[in-house]
């Protein structure tokens, strides 16, 4: 057993499986949509941490948000940053590679390697654009389960995500459960509101208006809308924080001395928000941006079920189920969790609720939250060890880490 | 351990037996966890809990159980009609805001109820208010009036009055005191209303 704790965590770091690829689904495995359409040739993109144990029951599923991607816990290709879940997925952490098999896709309409409006249309030879059917959280869903059918999982032990992301977990309970342990659904709804619909429209509207979007054909004309998208993504960006999380970052900030008495970035806040929706438009395509938001604007899990959200989940009793939501969280507020709380009991599924105390806002499931994080991982240990899941399973017992049983 | 908390494991010796086996239990204000799991471990019980303190529901949720963060007076409300056999509420229905709707929805979502509470009419309380002219300050209420969070305390016959009044059968009742096992009593005689610290409750509809 090693005691030095910085040492442990250096080989730990190094010790664990990553890899990455691109599954390629032809004409005999088309991905059916909700649409009525199909897609006869459907790529996903997708990264692995960790490695399946001989019983094939370790596997987790993280469903990214409308613009994460598969980068859960290694370097952005493009921008070059760590992954976006590392507070949660890592050595000791939470979702640990050392005792999962942790797999996370590029959603299907997505930009980052999964098949897309970018992506090339196999009857034209050029990029979808808007040829590229619209898609539902179910539709990446059921790219997921192709996913996991072709890596050879049955059962995944757990699905897990925030935003979007917890759409995609609540869905996977609701269509497929009898191949899902648990699932924990951070920071999200079973519906969109109209609140939710409406930013998502001024961001869809601010991409449309932009003269080089081209009705959505940018792509062959060497152009890109990429004012309309930065717009967007300023405002979705506002709705991501909490008014107290903006006033403590900026308050009334300057960037330099004095007022320059014209429309110049003045004020830290206007500065931050141009830099983000500049960095943005760097790594993000702007029809993807279209249809993945249609693609939230159009998700109510009850609306298939005559309206009663329970139902959606009659099947799925024998799910565990972890929901947290964020106090100061106005995108996805508390209400909406709870909504979810309710049907799932009414469902007499096994659903535990926390609501954590963040002044954070939306993006708090993407930071170091501490009541979070051991929330998840109380609740992942416990169901490991229903499933009958122990380190000794995935074959590091010689490294002695530490760990929640 | 405070007083309190000895008391609410005194009342948990008790509601372990009367519990049927691989029943549903909903525990309202389940604190850590503690009934939930020692009704699992040795009565085979399904259980949920409603808990306020964030603190301890992340407690709970690392013991493998199923709780929701929430409070009896607001959060009842999410959980269907008989959807468990019983639904507990350990020496709290004295402090939340609306009792009688509280005991009411105890028996929408249970079969049965199982309530325990302090007895303001236990001869100590009538001593100490009869002699200091004070609010009375004993073993099961151990704090004073300005910081308790116990805002309806009742009597006995207060409670057997208002199951009346609600159409609610009391089953069984139980007088708990320090260090003595639960004992069996007549909730409607006055003898019990001077004798019982504190008194729980198996209750159905009538």
């Amino acid at each position: 057993m090693d005691k030095d704790p910085m040492n442990r965590d250096v080989r730990e770091a190094a010790a664990y499986a990553q890899e990455g690829g691109t599954l390629v689904f032809g004409p005999d495995k088309p991905l059916r949509l909700d649409s009525g359409g199909r897609l006869d040739h459907v790529e996903i993109a997708y990264r692995t941490y960790g490695t399946l144990n001989a019983e094939r029951s370790n596997a987790i599923l993280i469903c990214h948000a409308l613009t994460g991607d598969q980068h859960v816990a290694s370097d952005h290709p493009i921008t070059g940053k760590p992954g976006w879940w590392t507070q949660m997925v890592g050595p000791g952490k939470p979702l640990d590679p050392h005792r999962h098999f942790i797999i996370c896709s590029n959603v299907i309409g997505g930009c980052m390697g999964t098949t897309g409006p970018s992506s090339i249309n196999p009857a034209s030879g050029k990029p979808w654009g808007l040829a590229f059917p619209v898609i539902t959280i179910a539709d990446m869903v059921r790219a997921q389960a192709m996913l996991i059918d072709a890596l050879g999982i049955d059962s995944l032990f757990a699905v897990i995500g925030g935003s979007m992301g917890g759409m995609q977990a609540l869905q996977w309970a609701a269509d497929y459960p009898e191949r899902v342990y648990s699932v924990v659904c951070l920071a999200a709804a079973a519906k969109h509101s109209a609140q939710n619909i409406a930013f998502h429209e001024l961001g869809r509207q601010a991409i449309m208006a932009d003269p080089d979007w081209r009705g959505g054909d940018y792509t062959p004309q060497s152009v890109r809308p990429e004012k309309g998208l930065g717009v967007a993504r300023m405002a979705a960006h506002i709705t991501y924080l909490s008014e107290q999380a903006l006033q403590r970052k900026f308050g009334r900030e300057l960037q330099r001395d004095g007022l320059s008495w014209g429309f110049d970035a003045d004020f830290q806040v206007e500065s931050y928000l141009r830099h983000q929706g500049a960095a943005f438009v760097d790594r993000f395509d702007a029809n993807s941006y279209l249809y993945i938001t249609r693609a939230t604007d159009y998700f109510d899990m009850a609306a298939g079920y005559g309206g009663l959200l329970a139902d959606a989940f009659l099947k799925a009793r024998d799910v565990r189920f972890c929901v947290l939501s964020f106090t100061s969280d106005w995108l996805y507020p508390t209400p909406e969790s709870r909504a979810i709380v309710r049907a799932l009991n009414a469902a007499g599924a096994r659903v535990s609720f926390l609501e954590i105390d963040s002044d954070k806002g939306h993006d708090a499931f993407l930071l170091d939250e501490p009541v979070m994080r051991n929330a998840v991982a109380g609740f992942l240990a416990s169901a490991g060890h229903a499933r009958g899941l122990g380190h000794e399973t995935l074959g590091h017992g010689d490294l002695g880490h530490g760990g929640l049983e | 351990m405070s007083p309190a908390e000895a008391a609410r494991r005194e009342d948990f010796r008790a509601i372990l037996g009367m519990v049927r086996p691989g029943a549903r239990v909903l525990d309202i204000g389940c604190g850590e966890g503690l009934l939930l799991e020692m009704l699992a471990r040795e009565n085979g019980v399904v259980g949920r809990g409603l808990e306020l303190s964030p603190a301890n529901v992340s407690l709970c949720l690392a013991r493998g159980l199923a709780v929701v963060q929430g409070d009896a007076d607001h959060d009842l409300a999410d959980f269907p009609n008989q959807s468990f056999d019983y639904a507990v509420l350990t020496q709290t229905l004295q402090a939340v805001r609306r009792p009688r709707e509280v005991l009411a929805e105890l028996l929408r979502i249970g079969e049965r109820a199982i309530v325990s509470l302090p007895n303001f009419a236990h001869w100590k309380m009538r001593w100490e208010l009869l002699t200091c002219g004070r609010m009375p300050m004993t073993r099961a209420l151990p704090r004073a009036w300005w910081e308790t969070d116990n805002i309806h305390l009742c009597t006995l016959r207060d409670f057997t009055i208002l199951c009346d009044e609600l159409g609610l059968k009391i089953e069984s009742s139980m007088a708990l005191a320090e260090g003595q096992a639960a004992r069996p009593i007549d909730p409607q005689r006055a003898i019990e209303n001077w004798r019982a610290e504190s008194a729980l409750f198996l209750l159905s509809r009538k």
